[in-house]
Order: C-alpha cells, then structure tokens, then sequence
C-alpha cells in the first residue's frame, strides 16, 4: 500500500477531483483489501487498483448526481447551469467541495490543473490519468474503461492537448498577473 | 533540462510536465488516508496483521500482531533486509492484509517499555505462536519456562523441550525466534557461560541479560 497510495491519490485526484478524491482513495483500498485473494496470479498491481478506483469513481458519480449539491451563492456566470445537461455531465463529479466552502483536499495542488481536467470529457480525463499518472499501457486502459486500445489512446492524446491548451494558458496567465 | 530524449518518451515527457501541478507524493494526505483506512478495515474486520515500530535500548523493534496475538517481533537487520523484509515475509506466510496500525499493538508497547525500565519481569500477552512449527515451536513453548535475570544452556533446553540431543537444533529455533525480547531467547547461552549469538545480534544480548542482572 505505501508502494501504491500515491499514485492511487493522484489518478483519484486527477480523475474525480479535490473534493471526493480521498474519499475514493480510501474506498479503492478498502474493497482492495476486501478482495485481496481475487488479484489474478498474473495481474498488475496498479491495473487492479486502477480497475477498482474506475468503479469506485462512477459509483461516486452516480451518487453524487443523485444527491443535492449544496451550492452556497448562485454561480455569477449562468455557464454553471445551462453548461450541459444532466446526461452529459451525470459522469462528472459535483464541484461540491468548492461549493461548500470547504475543500478537504485544499492547498495540497494546483486547483487550475484540476479545473482543466474538469473541463475534459470523462473519458479523456481517465484515459490521461491511466495513462500518464498510474502509467497503464492503452491496452490495459481499455480492459479497465471498455472500447479499444486505440480509442483510449485517442482520448489520452485528445485529452492531453486540450489540457496543454487550455492549463498551460492559465499558467501563463497567472504569471502575467503576479507580474503586473 | 530536458530529461527524455527519444521521440517516444516525448509524450511521457509532456505528462509530466502537465502534471507538475499534482504533487507525487503529499505525506500530509497520505498519513491521514493511511489512518482512516486502518481504522475502517479495523472495523470491518479486514485487518489481518497490524503493525508499528518501537524504539527501545536494543534498536527499533517491529512489532506486528493479529486478532490472536502478538505474532512477530524483530530487529531491524540490515543483513536480512530490514523491517521491509520482515513485513514482506508476513504479507506472504500469513496474509497480504498489513497495515501500520498502532491501536493494536498498544498492550506490547506498554509492557515492552515497563520491560525495558526494569519495572516489568514478565510479559502478559497474548500471543500467536502460527510463525513458529514443529519442534522449534516446542523450544518456543519452553522458553518462558527460564525467569527473568536467569539463563540455560542450549543442552539444558534440548532437555526440556524432549530432545537431549537436539541441542544444535535449539540454537536454531532461537536464532528463528518469531517473537525475540518477548519469548525470552536471550536467556539461553552457552555451556560455558558465555552469551553466544543473538537473533538481534550479540550486543543486544549483552545489554537485556545486563538489564535483567541489574534489577
């Protein structure tokens, strides 16, 4: 566990969010250890733990779209409420940590990273943080989310560039700023 | 400075780069997972070994226990590969469900601290004797049999546990004492009086047979 916990914090930052990334971290080590003599002999590590959080991520989803977001003042821009429809967006966790004004994760990371993540469809967030994160090959990507290696391929890239647009942007622009 | 070179490493390169903003490590979160998921697997029954480690007069003891009891006590030996080996060797021999979980092992460390203050002459644990098989677990079963501050010879227990020829292979079941200071293994020296070797090595030995002559 201390050989594979930080890399599980960091695929479970990247792909749910500062908000309920520990919560899924603790989940995904929980039914680990509940299921510990179901690793296949010949199974990797990081793939079964990454299979686990997968799952533990949707049902996060899953409840998290069930349940009221507690929001603490109306979003000043109305993109928050016309942005999607719940369909689309039922996949993505809730900003709630944000939304209610106390974030648990807080501080430990770059909240424009995560904010860029967020932005990407959820197959590419998961395909960049398999891949680039927990360092699974598209192969085992695809056994973990479902379609074809070069789909997940596909969404890692698609995804990685937008985050380079889009994250390296606000960088810049943040450096712009403390400069002024 | 660019660390990758090759084209193919290009793309973990720009990973990495992205992901500069997402720490690889953050022990501050990671100790507070660490105990919530002790605690939850303590609770839901999935704790098979808990463990910590105990500084004392004799080095850092590893101390790792099960619901039946104190199973595993032992130095930090370079030579063997230190606490990570031992811990691996549990994960393997008894179950793959260890964690660092300090609650467990409070009744040890309390007794284990009074033993080396001089306040304590016996232990009163419970203990899981699965590590230790056949007849060295027999020389196991003897060994509290000794009082403290007082020694035996290896012949002298070969006698005890039932096999007065069995003396090399006493020096064995103590050199592969599961639970070393606690299942006192230190007590049994040479015929000639010397302290002989020590699973914790001879100096160790020398400082709890000085411990125990001194109170």
């Amino acid at each position: 566990m201390a050989e594979y916990g930080p890399m599980v914090l960091r695929v479970c930052r990247a792909v749910v969010g500062p908000a309920d990334a520990e919560d899924a971290w603790s989940e995904t080590f929980l039914a680990a250890l509940r299921a510990y003599p179901g690793l296949p002999g010949d199974a990797r590590v990081e793939a079964w733990l990454v299979t686990i959080a997968h799952r533990k991520a949707i049902d996060a989803a899953r409840a998290g779209a069930r349940r009221p977001v507690a929001v603490g003042r109306i979003p000043e821009s109305g993109r928050a409420l016309t942005g999607g429809r719940a369909g689309d967006e039922g996949a993505a966790p809730p900003d709630a940590g944000r939304a209610g004004g106390t974030l648990r994760d807080s501080g430990q990371w770059d909240a424009d990273l995560w904010a860029a993540l967020k932005a990407l469809p959820r197959r590419q967030r998961e395909a960049v943080a398999y891949h680039y994160l927990a360092g699974l090959p598209y192969k085992e990507i695809a056994a973990v989310t479902g379609g074809t290696p070069e789909a997940a391929r596909r969404a890692a890239a698609d995804g990685i560039r937008s985050l380079r647009k889009s994250y390296t942007r606000r960088t810049r622009e943040d450096e712009r700023g403390e400069r002024r | 400075m660019m660390k990758h070179t090759s084209d193919r490493d290009g793309e973990a390169w720009d990973g990495e780069e992205l992901f500069a903003g997402l720490p690889v490590t953050d022990p501050g979160a990671q100790s507070r997972l660490h105990a919530r998921l002790a605690a939850d697997a303590e609770r839901e029954g999935l704790l098979d070994i808990a463990y910590r480690t105990l500084p004392t007069p004799v080095g850092t003891l590893l101390l790792a226990a099960t619901d039946r009891g104190l199973l595993r006590v032992a130095y930090d030996s370079a030579r063997h590969g230190g606490h990570a080996a031992v811990l691996t060797e549990l994960a393997e021999r008894v179950s793959p469900r260890v964690l660092e979980a300090p609650q467990r092992l409070g009744g040890a460390v309390r007794q284990i601290e009074e033993y080396f203050e001089g306040r304590r002459t016996r232990f009163d644990l419970d203990l899981d004797l699965r590590l230790a098989k056949g007849f060295r677990r027999e020389v196991i079963a003897q060994l509290p049999h000794i009082g403290y501050g007082a020694t035996r010879s290896y012949a002298e227990v070969a006698a005890a546990a039932g096999s007065p020829r069995a003396v090399r292979a006493v020096g064995t079941a103590c050199a592969t004492n599961p639970l070393p200071v606690v299942v006192p293994c230190h007590r049994v020296v040479r015929s000639d009086g010397s302290a002989g070797q020590y699973v914790g090595g001879a100096d160790a030995k020398k400082v709890l047979l000085g411990l125990e002559a001194a109170a």
